[in-house]
Order: structure tokens, then sequence, then C-alpha cells
């Protein structure tokens, strides 16, 4: 399938309908003074501090490599700055997609759990609610992510460590016994097998009685990230993305509160990119899921309100607030301009953050509290719509229930106790934060143009763009940690020679068997005939042009096995093979 | 001429977080050693075959999905089957202390955890290389 | 020479005997032995030089990014559903800063990695300016002799290999693929004249008309051949079959035409030239290492009282054992 590429002719600076009003630098007498000023002060009061006492470092850089400057001022920002920035709630959304935000309602305290079996993690979804989270984030182990059964070999010594090992429907309705699934959004972290476990979802709200009308929540469901930097593909690009539209289709019609993507730059990052790269790469794959929605016949109207991001919180809190903002405003501008997308909640870039798991460190694991204090603090100022914390024995292992109190009672503190969430984008206008917004910005256009000239996202992602990009951006930070350029506590500098003590978290063998005799049972329990028939209309489906969901969903109802389903998949679509090296 | 040092680094298992592997793969060449990465979802059997034919020193394994306990000790198990056990296996990835004496035990030369220095890893693939 | 601190050894007779019992650990060990210059390197290649010469030696070039890897790795299942065993030797470039390498190639050969028909070795040129290793011919001899009908080549696509694989395979494979654009595509000097069969691949990504009628305009008959140009995508096994057809029509040909010989016979002078050359450089390094001479003479030549022709040929004199 070719990919449209839609012209970005209207690509500009104009931040778009506001009129400019005059700003305290837009006039040229009071700026050409401060720069006189700022002059004088290099000249003499800086000079002299420098020369008794010079600065720690030649160039200081951020998390991303990025070198700032020593000093930002009102010079830092564009004539038109009032107009860039706008006010939240209104177009380009820059300082918020909200006029309220958090004055209304706090970010959804959101805390990716998953481990072991069904019945395991339901324990640990009841402890997080107990404890204040608003909504659920659904992990799944391995096997899962890659649409296998846990009894199957391929998923040999992988069940429940990373994730809840979900292979069918009574799997799901396992998961989420005593779960008012009407009540609370599920968010749940999964991609290649998204379709299917979307429809176990399902199936498991309307056992429940819940309708569908009724169900919030997101699946994450980005495949284009999974060639780039997370890895957990199945098919090739054409076949997936198929699948993607095939969900933006089922549920703008049966399930419209749903996210049926969150278009991820969380992995792309931990995976080794810079803040640039999250950015472009991130925004780069959602244009290319909105024009495959086009290609398929869909207005983008209908679909786009529920295309929602996911982002990393990484260590460079002003970095991280500007990458934030910059997103917002980029998506409000090609959604609008290029996409040519009329209803405002199409333009709105709604986005859920998680902090950066690859900062955590297994040396001194305590500090990790603090670095996901500092990096949750970047997610609030920048205005995520939900957040994920992470807990400070993830270096060792799943977090057991003490740490991930912890990482949760962080949140509920920045929301109640430090003062940022009491008014809106309260960075907005800061000189270095509106100075590294438009740099992002910047930067992120100079990809897409890249990615452009490689004939766009798919072609690049099999010429190895991202992927070598990434691969050089996690080398060169590797190296400046070896060189010391980089400080990490505790493990290059602050060092301590001690055993950490964390509690161990484990998989039971007990509830191993549970899940392998929950899926004997399910294939044992069904009906031979209907389960066939299902999966055959499914694989005629695959093989044509129809919607998939619905067969999904009659295939799951008649207890076919992820396994099951994925293998129909496979033989349909094919497997993906990794081109390259990097 | 000092003999050169081959190392395997291998993903065992469906974990597909490379950015560790590929980065160590770089420093290892970095430090004058021939690395072959053997990519992403090998099998405990990839991964033994491997060694053998490439004839390497040493291999690295790397995972962080927690399933390093019954995929690094398969190669440890399958490479002694196949009258290999001489390659020295290190590991590495999202390890808890607890196993690490258990993996020890095994077989597994060294655990590298986040945050080990690459010079560290370096050091020891070259001791590896000669000692073994 | 150091002496050896690896791990021991069994006997090179009972390496030589294990690769002829099919045994995979032999073939690496012994292919380690040659690529390191081991003394026991040529004992070994003298046990096995008997038991070669009846692998179709394939060599694969053509610019880096073109496919080559996934091609090979097509070409091994192709060829093993016609029963047939495949050793392929896979060649990439030593930094020339840190003597190291990333060996890349059997990444993309994961499928055939335990099929008991298939031995995949990558090598690295380790310092030699060609594009293959010194030692990579002799790593073929090794899979020839285990039993391997087909053994494949990858060079490094860069510098000469095509020159030199070309003068030491049986059937030289000229990958190229399809420029993406409008830009002109100029094919590298002597390519057009080394190849046995030429392969436009990718033809998924671009448009392969206008290079393949660039192709067969300049390609021309050989002693009697006219090699195929064959469109490739290797991700969707495209020509694949087609492919392995003219390999195999390839060989028939050089067998019925009598060239096989010919070609075998200027390998042998290859090899024996390649094998002259390093034993005169390793007794040549092994006068100068011992250094004191070889110091007066670099000193003599730098002085321009002494040309390094000369110097050479002093050096030889010192080395050749004196007639009796």
């Amino acid at each position: 399938m070719s990919s449209v590429r839609r012209g970005r002719a209207q690509r500009s600076n104009r931040p778009g309908d506001l009129k400019p009003p005059v700003n305290g630098m837009g006039d040229g007498d009071a700026r050409r003074e401060f720069e006189e000023r700022l002059r004088v002060w290099e000249f003499t009061t800086l000079r002299d501090a420098l020369a008794r006492h010079p600065e720690r470092r030649e160039t200081f850089v951020t998390t991303s490599s990025r070198p700032v400057k020593r000093l930002y001022t009102p010079l830092d920002l564009p004539e038109d700055a009032a107009a860039r920035i706008g006010v939240p709630g209104e177009f380009p959304y820059t300082r918020g997609i909200h006029p309220t935000m958090y004055r209304g309602r706090p970010w959804t305290m959101r805390m990716f759990a998953g481990y072991g079996s069904a019945e395991d993690t339901n324990e640990r979804f009841k402890y997080l609610i107990a404890h204040g989270e608003t909504g659920l984030s659904v992990a799944f182990d391995m096997p899962t992510l890659y649409g296998y059964d846990t009894d199957d070999a391929e998923a040999k010594g992988e069940f429940g460590t990373c994730g809840v090992a979900v292979s069918s429907l009574q799997d799901m309705e396992t998961l989420f016994d005593g779960i008012d699934v009407g009540a609370i959004s599920t968010s749940m972290t999964i991609n290649s097998p998204a379709a299917i476990i979307w429809g176990m979802y399902l199936g498991m709200a309307e056992s429940k009685g819940v309708p569908w009308s009724d169900l919030r929540g997101t699946i994450q469901n980005d495949i284009l990230k999974e060639y780039q930097a997370q890895k957990e593909w199945i098919f090739p690009p054409e076949p997936s993305m198929r699948l993607v539209v095939d969900t933006f289709e089922f549920g703008s019609r049966h399930v419209p509160k749903w996210n049926t993507i969150s278009i991820s730059g969380y992995h792309i990052r931990e995976a080794g990119a810079t803040a640039a790269q999250e950015l472009a790469f991130t925004l780069a794959n959602g244009m290319e899921y909105v024009r495959w929605g086009i290609d398929r016949g869909l207005k983008v109207d209908d679909f786009a309100p529920r295309l929602s991001f996911f982002f990393n919180a990484h260590n460079d809190l002003l970095e991280e607030v500007a990458k934030y903002r910059a997103a917002r405003r980029i998506w409000a501008r090609e959604m609008r301009d290029t996409f040519g997308a009329r209803s405002p909640r199409s333009w709105v870039l709604r986005f859920h953050a998680q902090t950066a798991g690859v900062s955590l460190t297994a040396q001194q694991p305590e500090m990790n509290i603090v670095r996901t204090t500092v990096q949750a603090l970047a997610a609030v100022l920048g205005g995520a719509q939900s957040l994920h914390t992470n807990s400070y024995d993830e270096a060792y292992q799943v977090p057991n229930e003490k740490a991930v109190r912890i990482a949760l009672r962080t949140q509920q503190i920045l929301a109640h106790e430090s003062g940022v969430a009491t008014t809106v984008d309260p960075l907005g206008g800061a000189y270095m934060v509106e100075a590294l917004t438009d740099e992002l910005e910047e930067e992120a256009y100079a990809y897409f143009d890249r990615i452009a000239q490689l004939g766009g996202v798919i072609p690049a992602i099999r010429k190895g763009f991202f992927q070598q990009e990434i691969a050089n951006s996690a080398y060169r930070y590797q190296r400046e940690i070896e060189d010391r350029e980089r400080t990490i506590v505790g493990v290059n500098d602050f060092v301590v020679d001690e055993q950490p003590e964390v509690e161990p978290l484990r998989v039971t063998e007990a509830s191993y068997r549970a899940q392998l005799a929950r899926l004997r049972r399910t294939r044992k329990m069904r009906d031979a005939r209907r389960h066939e028939r299902a999966l055959d209309r499914l694989r005629k489906a695959c093989e044509g042009d129809d919607n998939t969901m619905p067969l999904v969903l009659e295939a799951i109802k008649a207890k076919a096995t992820l396994g099951e389903l994925c293998d129909v998949m496979r033989e349909a679509f094919g497997v993906w093979e990794e081109p390259l090296l990097y | 001429m000092p003999k050169k040092i081959r190392v395997l680094i291998a993903k065992p298992g469906l974990d597909g977080h490379d950015r560790g592997a590929k980065v160590i793969a770089r420093a290892l060449r970095d430090a004058g050693m021939e690395v072959i990465y053997t990519g992403l979802r090998q099998t405990p059997e990839d991964i033994v075959e491997a060694a053998i034919q490439e004839d390497v020193d040493a291999i690295g394994l790397s995972c962080l999905s927690g399933a390093h306990m019954a995929l690094f000790l398969d190669v440890v198990k399958l490479l002694r089957k196949r009258k290999a056990g001489d390659i020295v296996v290190a590991g590495g990835g999202i390890i808890p202390e607890e196993d690490v004496p258990r993996l020890k035990k095994a077989g597994i030369k060294a655990v590298f955890g986040p945050g080990t220095p690459l010079g560290e890893i370096v050091a020891f693939f070259e001791k590896a290389a000669k000692g073994a | 020479m150091p002496p050896r601190t690896r791990r021991a050894l069994p006997g090179i007779r009972d390496l030589v005997k294990g690769l002829r019992a099919g045994d995979k650990r032999a073939a690496g060990k012994l292919i380690s032995l040659i690529e390191d210059d081991e003394p026991e390197a040529t004992e070994a290649l003298a046990a096995l030089h008997p038991f070669t010469g009846k692998a179709h030696i394939v060599g694969f070039t053509g610019p880096p990014g073109v496919g080559k890897s996934s091609l090979i790795s097509r070409l091994v299942r192709e060829f093993r559903e016609r029963g047939k065993r495949v050793g392929v030797v896979a060649v990439d470039p030593t930094s020339p800063y840190t003597g190291g390498a990333v060996l890349g190639d059997r990444i993309r050969m994961t499928e055939s990695g335990t099929d008991p028909g298939v031995f995949i070795r990558s090598m690295a040129t380790r310092g030699h300016a060609g594009g293959l290793a010194l030692a990579t011919f002799e790593a073929v001899a090794v899979l020839d002799a285990m039993g391997m009908d087909l053994v494949f080549v990858e060079t490094v696509g860069a510098g000469q290999s095509e020159v030199e694989i070309a003068s030491r395979a049986h059937t030289t494979v000229v990958v190229q693929m399809p420029l993406t654009g409008d830009a002109v595509q100029v094919l590298k000097a002597g390519i057009l004249e080394i190849g046995d069969v030429y392969v436009v691949n990718k033809v998924d990504l671009g448009d392969p008309e206008s290079l393949i009628a660039n192709l067969s305009f300049q390609i021309a008959a050989r002693d009697g051949w006219t090699p195929p140009i064959l469109k490739t995508s290797a991700p969707e096994g495209l020509g694949l079959p087609e492919l392995a057809d003219a390999l195999l029509r390839h060989r028939d040909f050089l067998e019925t035409s009598g060239l096989l010989r010919t070609r075998e016979l200027s390998r042998a002078r290859e090899e024996i030239l390649e094998n002259a050359r390093r034993l005169l450089a390793r007794q040549v390094r092994d006068l100068t290492s011992a250094g004191k001479r070889f110091e007066a003479l670099a000193g003599r030549v730098v002085d321009r009282a002494m040309d390094p022709h000369a110097a050479a040929v002093a050096i030889l004199r010192d080395a050749t054992p004196k007639r009796r």
C-alpha cells in the first residue's frame, strides 16, 4: 500500500489565528535597550565573575547532549512570542490542551502493572486502586506481546516475568475480576497483537454487561515504533498498519471513548534517542497513521480525536517540558493545516508520560525515587494527561508492593503538596523553556524533511534510518558516561561499595500451573467446530479487505487463544525479519 | 601480533531491548575485538551453534525481561553437551542480585548489571580470551 | 612467535577427521587456526587439500547496502530445499583504527543457524585491503573439505574485492540495486567484466529497468557465456529460484566447456603465489622483527644511502639459506 504524502507547504512559523499583540520585547526600542544592557553585563559583571571563578566546564549540555546557554533572556523569544505561545485550550495548545488543566482535574495516575498470572496482576490492580491510582495500565509478558500462548515452545522461561500472561478471554476476565471497567479507564501496552487483546477486553466487558460505549481506555497499538525501537513485531509493516486502521475504524464506530492508539516516543527514547529524535520520530509516525486512516477512506475528524500519544519523561526537566510543548504545537498545526482536520478535538495532542526507565540505576537504588520525582515533575510541568512513575527497584525486577506505592505517592505529593498543579503551564513564558520549545520544533521539522527524502516512514524503517540514528545516540551517550563527561550519581561518581537491599518479587510455579490449567480448560471446553469455523473466517478476512475486528471478536468468543489467532495472522500476513544490523 | 579476540553477543528469548547489547558490541569492537552480534530472538540452540561455528572465545548474553534464569542456564548446558564448555559465558541485563550466585554456580562467569562500566566489560572479555 | 596462550587444541589429524565426519566444532577450530596463522595451519591445509575441489564456490560482490547478506540468506534456503549443503564465509571490514570489527552478516541468516546442512562463518578483513580476508579462501577450503556442495563468499563490497573474488571463485555474482530518484547510475569500473551472473536486487524499492538496460548494453559474452541479468527482491523471495538455476547453469557450463579446469588452474596459480608471498613475508618479518639489521637498513634508506628495493634485496639475501 503506498502511503500518500501530503505536502507540508503550509509549514511556517505562523502560529495560526491569533493576532500578535505587542509583547514586552516586541517593541523595537525596549529590545535594543536590553541588548545593550546585556552586552554591558557580559563585558563587566560576567567577565569579572569568570575571571575570579571560571565555570565548571566549557559547554553545558542536556541529557540529549544539546548545548545550553549560560543565560536565556527576553531576547531569546521571537518577536511574535505571545502569539506562538498562545493560551491553553486553544490552537496551537502550546500551553496545554485545556484552559484549566489540573485545576479542573489532576492528571490520571496510571501505574503500569503486571506480572505472573491474571490472578497475581488482578491483586496488584486492586492494591493500586486502593492506594489512589485513577487509571489502570496493563503490562503483558513477553510471550503475550509476541502473540504466543503460555504453553508455546517460544514462551519457555518467559511466563509472567515482565508482565501478565494473557492467552485467552478467560485470562482477561480473571484479570479484571471485581473491577468495574465501566468506571475506570484501562491502558494496555500491547502492539503487534493489539487488535486481539483489545478484542478480549471488549469480550470481557460484554460478559460483565458493560456497554462498549461506556468503555474508556487505550491500546498502544503503535507498530511503527516497534520496528524502530521496541522490536516487538510479528508481521511486516503493511499488514500491521492495516490492522491498526481496522481498529481506528472499529473504534470510531463502536467504542467511541477508546483511544485506539498511543503513538509512542517513550521506547524510542529508551532505546537511546535524543529528545529531538523522540519528538520527531513520534510525530512522524503519528502523521503516517493519519495518512493511512485517510487512505482507508476515513474522515480525519472521525478518528483523529482518538489518537493519543505517549512520551518519555527524562532527566532534563526543562528540555522535557519544551519537548511536550513543541509536540502539542507541531501536532496542532499539522492536523489543522496539512491534514485539514476541522474539529479542534483532532488538533489536540493528548499524552501519557512515563518516567525514564533507562535512567534507573542498580547502584544505590533508593536514589531512583529522586530521579523519578524530578522526571515526574517534568511531565506535570509539561502538561501530561496521564502519568506513570517508575519504582526504585526496577533496575532489578518488576516492582514490589512497597516500591510501587512509593512511586504512586510521588505523584500524589506532586499533585497535592508541590503547588505546581495550582496554575496552568507555570513555566510558560520562561525564556529558556520557550527558546528550547522553538529549537525542538525546528529540529523536528528538519527530521521530517529527512524522512520525506528517504521516501517516508516505512521506507526509512526498511533502510534502517531510525535504528541507526538511535544506536548512534545511544553509543554517544554511553561514551559520555565512560569518559566522565556526564555524571551518573552512584555509577561513575559518588559510588559506594554496598549491596543494595531489594526485596525480590518472584513469579511462582503455582501461578504458572494455574495459567496452564486455565489454558487447557479453555481449549477443552470449547465447541471445536465453532472454533475452527471462526478461525477460518478470520483467515479469509485477513487475506481479503474486510475489517478484521468483527472476525477477531467472533473467534475470541469461540474461545480461540491469542496464539491461535496470531498463527492465523502469521500465515496470512507473513513474519517480519529485521533487515539491518543497526 | 596478538591474537584477535572473538566474542558472540546474543539476545536469547523474546526480549527486544537491544540498546545495551549494541553498545557493548561497539565497545568491544573499539577495543580491537571481532564481535558477532546475533540479533534478537535467538534460542539457546541458535546461540550455541553460532558460538561453535564462529569459534568464539566468549559469549555475552543480554536479557532484560526476567527470563534470564532459564535461558542463560540452557546456553551453558548446551555448550557443555556440544563439548564447547570452554567457551566463557557472561550475562547482563535486568537480573536481581539474588539470582547472581545461582547463575555463577551454573557456569555464568560474570554478571554485568546496569551501570557496569564498559571498561570493566572489555577487560573481562580480554581476560576470558587469554585465560580460558 | 609468542607461545599459544589459548585453550589446548586437539591434534590436526583429529580435527580433520572430525571435519570430514561433519563436526562443526572441528570446522570452526580449523578456520580459526588458519585465520590466526598458527603454525599448524599449514599442516591443516595440506591435510585438507586432497578433499577439496568438489564444492561450487560462488563469490558475491557489490556495493555496501545492496542486500548481499539477505540475498545469500534466501539463496541458502533455496539450495537447502533442493537438498544441497551450503557453507557461507561472510567478510566484514576491520576498523583500521581499533583493529576490531562488528561482523554483521550472520544476523541476517538466523533461519539457517541451526540447520545441520549449513555452516556460516563471519570473518574480518584484519587489515587486508581487498575486501576479503587473507584467510577467506582457505576457510572456503575447510568447508569444501567438510562436504559442502556450495560455498558462498560474501565480500565487503568496497575496494577491489571484485577482482580478488573473481580470481578465486568459480562463479562471481555481481549484486546491484536500482538508485531511487533521477540520478544516472554510474557502474564501477571493472564490475562489468568480472561477473558471471548479474543481480539487480531490491527491485521492490526502486525502478530496476534503466539499470537492467544499462547492464545489458554493456555486458558482453565472455568465453562463450553470456552473463544473465536477474531481478531479485529478497524479502519476497522474488527471483531466488531463477538465481539458483543460473548458478547451477554456470557450473554446468564451466564443466562442459572445460573452462572449469582453466579457472582451477588459474586459482591454483594464485594460491601458490599467495602462499609464496606469505612465506616470504613471514621470513622477512622474522628477520626484521629481530631488529637491528632492519633498522639499520631503514636508516640508510631515509638517508638516501640506499633505495628501498636494494634494502629488500639485502634482507632477502639474508633470508634465503645459502645453497650447498
